[in-house]
């Protein structure tokens, strides 16, 4: 069996040195001939063009611990760029120029909304020192967090001419650490404006007949509404809305790469930046009609008392509440504050 | 005067990783940041390629563009550099970068981030220290090109497969080399970088 085999591998050898030979032979014809096709090993090789083409972003594998810098290339950063340095700048400007322009043109047209009967003299208590302190706490946080928003986007067009390259600098690096911190307090005071007027904020029929009749812009009409007019619910649902797309896109920003990749800390900042910008405008009309807009409306938020007559005027139902609430707790006998409407 | 830029041949990379040392090295990169890495696409199939990746130093660079402090601007030599003096670490230009370049030491709990730090093609820093200076070196690295010298990634590549110097001469290297052999697979990021 065995010298059987060897006899046939002997058979074999001139076979198989000849096929090779022939081999070789026709390769060296090809490399010498210079019209002969070139054998190209890159044939089947990525390459970037196509990659690009399939995906937003080109990714491999990496050697280092680092893996999240296996992504090789991701054009889409230059998209980004044009979204943070065209488009927002533009979209920011004309938003918030323009909501100053029809804030200016309100206060033209109606002035100074005065308490129609005038001031009675009597108070009733509007909000606690409780209510107040959350909402303050969310006030400042918030005009914090966009003043020094505003710093990163269009503080180097307005503010580094002005104060210099490196006092601009020094500056933005403190804003940075206020609107980082910042933003936790104004989580906080969210959650308690939420907590505190959910059950006060829900759509109601009142809130239908308050804007037929003009929102109290109106003089010679009355817009009838509970503790919150329908105006004041609808700033409640857009802070709602707005502050936790903003708490949410704010935090994956903060949290780098934690269940976040670069693709989506793009869409985070989109998200947190054009919210900011329409949370901005929705706040600089809230701030406007709560101080410059409304006689007696500040001091809710101020005092926590209110005029009797800027209740009956602003708010009837809630009044009508309130006394009727009022009279029942007090001992009998007792002289009620002020007639019921 | 000369444009530089990096030039990564992948038909001749063999991810080796030697520039990503030489990196470190020469430059006492903090530990955690990597300015230059090697990547691998297609990672054990037929047609893989690696390709060694850092700052591109771009034409039109987005991380500058959009820097909010204006901290990043392009030397007369088309090298990319910022001032870590007036960086405020906001991670934007970690965002614009198409390369993933920018970096952050880690500075506090969570993902609060230092200054960044990025490849400067072995030129120091854009910062107001003497070029050449030790406090150059710490913040920024080697000022290898002051020296007359290019950036040590590219010189001890042991394929020569990553090119530094001025860009149209990578580029007609890369051009010899691609018509000697017949074939290339392109020079990789430079569309995106220098809109070529």
């Amino acid at each position: 069996m065995l010298r059987m085999l060897a006899r046939t591998r002997h058979a074999l050898a001139p076979l198989v040195f000849s096929t090779l030979l022939a081999v070789a032979l026709q390769a060296h014809a090809q490399r010498t001939d210079p019209n002969a096709p070139v054998e190209d090993p890159d044939a089947g090789a990525v390459k970037e063009q196509t990659l690009l083409q399939h995906e937003p972003r080109i990714q491999g594998r990496i050697d280092i611990p680092d893996k999240r810098a296996s992504v090789l290339i991701q054009p889409a950063g230059r998209t980004w760029v044009y979204f943070h340095e065209v488009t927002l700048h533009w979209l920011g400007a004309i938003i918030i120029l323009g909501m100053i322009a029809v804030l200016a043109l309100a206060y033209w047209l109606f002035g100074r909304i005065r308490i129609s009967a005038g001031r009675s003299g009597k108070k009733v208590k509007r909000f606690s020192a409780f209510e107040r302190f959350s909402h303050w706490l969310t006030a400042v946080s918030f005009v914090l967090l966009a003043l020094t928003g505003l710093n990163i986007t269009f503080g180097k067009l307005l503010l580094m001419p002005l104060i210099g390259h490196e006092a601009f600098s020094t500056f933005s690096q403190g804003a940075k650490y206020v609107h980082n911190f910042v933003g936790f307090s104004f989580m906080a005071g969210l959650i308690l404006i939420v907590t505190l007027w959910l059950k006060d904020n829900f759509p109601k029929k009142v809130d239908v007949d308050w804007l037929k009749q003009g929102g109290g812009f109106i003089k010679s009409k009355h817009a009838p509404a509970g503790r919150f007019n329908a105006g004041e619910k609808m700033v409640f649902w857009l802070a709602l809305g707005a502050g936790a797309a903003i708490a949410v896109s704010g935090l994956l920003l903060l949290f780098p790469f934690y269940g976040t990749n670069i693709a989506s800390m793009h869409l985070a900042q989109v998200v947190h930046a054009t919210v900011a910008i329409l949370f901005i405008v929705m706040i600089l009309a809230h701030i406007y009609i709560g101080t410059l807009g409304m006689e007696g409306a500040f001091e809710a938020m101020g005092t926590g008392e209110v005029d009797l007559n800027w209740a009956k005027e602003h708010h009837d139902q809630w009044l009508a509440e309130t006394l009727a609430k009022e009279r029942s707790s007090e001992p009998p006998g007792h002289a009620s504050v002020a007639p019921a409407k | 005067m000369a444009r530089m830029k990096f030039l990564c041949d992948a038909d001749r990379c063999i991810d080796c990783n030697a520039c990503v040392t030489a990196c470190k090295n020469e430059n006492e990169v903090p530990w955690g940041i990597n300015r230059r890495r090697v990547v691998t696409i297609n990672d054990g199939l037929p047609g893989e390629r690696s390709v060694s990746m850092a700052c591109m130093h771009c034409t039109d660079a987005p991380c500058a563009a959009v820097c909010p402090v204006n901290c990043i601007f392009p030397s007369e030599e088309g090298v990319v550099l910022h001032s870590k003096d007036l960086c405020i670490g906001c991670g934007y230009c970690f965002y614009a970068c198409p390369f993933g370049a920018p970096q952050y030491p880690r500075v506090g709990n969570f993902g609060s981030r230092g200054k960044m730090d990025k490849c400067t093609f072995c030129a120091g820093g854009g910062g107001t220290e003497a070029t050449g200076s030790a406090e150059e070196y710490k913040k920024y690295g080697a000022n290898r090109l002051a020296q007359g010298k290019l950036p040590l990634c590219a010189e001890m590549c042991s394929t020569k497969s990553l090119l530094a110097g001025d860009g149209d001469i990578i580029a007609q290297i890369y051009k010899e080399r691609v018509l000697r052999r017949g074939y290339g697979s392109g020079a990789w990021g430079w569309m995106t970088a220098y809109h070529v």
